[in-house]
């Protein structure tokens, strides 16, 4: 097995790459302007990391957010144009969830705050108890202001960018800032198996049918688009 | 087998999620998922719409490309794609795909422009470009005139709009009338019953000075604002408004200056083929005025059928193949998109 795991939902453009027992590569940039750019390149370096190529990848699973859209959805549209291209299962996994799980793999136990930069004075966030066995995610992934958040959430340590982005309402940083694809490939990888990377038959690993992969795989928006045409200034441009 | 490359092309700067497969100059499927109708009710393209239409019609569109062109992804030469100019967050949708195919393939990826690909597109339909080819592109997007000695590597910009595009205008305009979004084909139909020369409506940037200045440039705004003054007086006064002069009249002052100045710079840059390409290039007057004058100037007039003069995918593909035939080096894989891509820069 070699899946290739991709996130765009944060700062960081990020890439697995996981053999069924351990993630193998990372590859990650972080620059939140320019996902387009990086991500290509992150997935050839990663392969090229571990001498395998395009073809020797089994399995694709993308962050499917939330996280500002425009990045997001390079995430999404590589991840599902790269794996219809060979032929390959692929899936989406909350973001927000793959953050938990590196806190998680970082040794962080107890209750965690999760909270994005949404933009717009906003954060992404959800809530997960973590044992031994995982993180279990305990509130559903929201957009709110940070101050607007219930304040028993508000109280728990909290990993992302959202502690640093406002300070005051989420006073108790802890753990990661954004998703790693070495965190996403392992958590995709847990889930496919319902093990610790234990049953890696072909069998335990057959969750989508190529082709067949896009249903589960729709961006977590939690936002209405802006229904605004656009400013003639950028119009002017178009042809 | 043929030894000119296969070339898939992506296009989806706008509204239009655009996939084409040409063989060299030959069109093998031209298939576009649009998602004008969400756009409607705004009465403009909405850039977050058109973006998440593009993420939900990206794969299942080049499915149906590859499948109806009896095509498979491993025989492809090169994927092509435009990297701009056009909506930012529509762009990175194709870009991003282009370049997941492309490393997935292993196959040479094509960042090209896609005026330049409005130009490239009359290949596939009409054959080879003479060197050099005068071209007018004319949507709800852009209006500018370009001489094009070479359109995979040299493409001038002479001239383009102040303001509005001449599309935009027909947009403005159809609204003005209570006619449906998109304005162009509702404002065509409309004045096929009116008289064009009932209202002398202005021809902008066409007299004295603005001819020094402007020689190829176009301004469609004060065209606009005259006609929306001139149903309004109607309003006022408790008259019925002919729409369908209004519309005759509007659309020969934007067809008229189109083509005065487009074979002005046939004429003075010594070109004898004019190439029409946009969506208003559908514009049955525009046409028709077009081979008209072109006729009585010894131009030899070339213009895309509909379907291709609007955004599309084989645009794209056809100037992919192009780079490919002419041997012009691939874009790289951290390939960035450019909303405002100038008009002389044809591959990113
Ligand atoms: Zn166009």
């Amino acid at each position: 097995m070699l899946l290739l795991a991709i996130d765009t939902s944060t700062t960081a453009i990020t890439v697995g790459l996981h053999d069924g027992s351990s993630v193998v590569a990372e590859e990650t940039t972080l620059d939140a302007r320019a996902h387009a750019e990086h991500l290509a390149p992150g997935i050839g370096a990663a392969l090229d990391a571990v001498g395998a190529a395009p073809g020797d990848v089994t399995d694709v699973v993308v962050g499917i957010g939330p996280g500002p859209f425009t990045g997001l959805r390079v995430g999404i549209v590589t991840g599902r144009t790269f794996a219809f291209a060979l032929g390959l299962p692929v899936r989406g996994l909350t973001s927000l969830d793959a953050l938990a799980h590196r806190a998680w793999r970082d040794g962080h136990r107890g209750d965690l705050l999760v909270a994005t930069d949404a933009r717009r004075k906003e954060v992404y966030a959800a809530a997960y108890a973590l044992d031994d066995d995982g993180a279990v995610r305990t509130a559903e992934p929201v957009v709110a202001r940070a101050a607007d958040l219930p304040s028993r959430l508000r109280a728990l340590p909290c990993a992302g960018r959202g502690p640093s982005l406002y300070p005051e309402a989420l006073p108790h940083a802890a753990g990661p800032l954004d998703v790693s694809g070495g965190a996403l490939a392992d958590l995709a990888v847990r889930r496919i198996t319902g093990t610790a990377g234990g049953d890696t038959t072909a069998e335990g690993l057959q969750w989508v049918d190529p082709g067949r992969g896009f249903d589960g795989l729709e961006p977590l928006y939690l936002r209405r688009p802006d229904a605004a045409p656009a400013p003639p200034s950028k119009k002017s441009t178009l042809g | 087998m043929s030894d000119e490359p296969l070339v898939l092309g992506i296009e989806t700067s706008c509204d239009e999620t655009g996939v084409g497969i040409v063989r060299g100059q030959t069109l093998l499927v031209d298939t576009v998922a649009s998602s004008v109708d969400e756009h409607a009710r705004f009465g403009g393209v909405v850039p977050e719409v058109a973006s998440r239409a593009h993420l939900e019609a990206m794969v299942p569109t080049i499915e149906r490309a590859c499948r109806d062109a009896g095509v498979q992804l491993r025989d492809l030469d090169a994927i092509s794609v435009t990297s701009g100019p056009g909506l930012a967050g529509a762009l990175l949708v194709g870009v991003a795909s282009a370049k997941a195919l492309a490393l997935a393939l292993g196959k040479p990826l094509y960042g090209v422009n896609h005026l330049a690909s409005h130009v490239a597109v009359d290949i596939v339909e009409h054959g080879p470009l003479p060197e050099p080819t005068m071209a007018m592109l004319v949507s709800g997007g852009h209006s500018s005139l370009l001489l094009v000695p070479d359109v995979t590597n040299d493409v001038r910009s002479l001239g383009s709009t102040m303001d509005d595009a001449a599309g935009e205008a027909f947009d403005k305009v159809a609204r003005v009338l209570g006619l449906p979004f998109p304005g162009g084909p509702h404002v065509d139909r409309a004045a096929r019953d009116g008289n064009r020369i009932a209202i002398d409506f202005p021809r902008g940037l066409t007299t004295g000075r603005d001819m020094e200045r402007h020689r190829f440039d176009f301004s469609f705004s004060g065209l606009k604002t005259a006609v929306a003054r001139w149903v309004e007086t109607r309003h006022r006064a408790g008259e019925s408004v002919p729409v369908a002069d209004v519309a005759a009249s509007f659309q020969e002052a934007v067809v008229d200056v189109l083509t005065r100045k487009a074979l002005l710079a046939c004429k003075e840059h010594d070109v004898d083929h004019l190439l029409i390409g946009g969506g208003v290039a559908a514009n049955s007057r525009l046409r028709a005025l077009a081979e008209e004058r072109c006729a009585k100037a010894g131009v030899t007039l070339r213009v895309p059928r509909p379907g291709l003069c609007t955004d599309n995918g084989a645009m794209v593909a056809a100037l992919g193949a192009q780079m490919v035939s002419k041997g012009r080096a691939p874009s790289d894989l951290g390939l960035p998109t450019d909303s405002s891509m100038p008009v002389t820069l044809v591959q990113a």
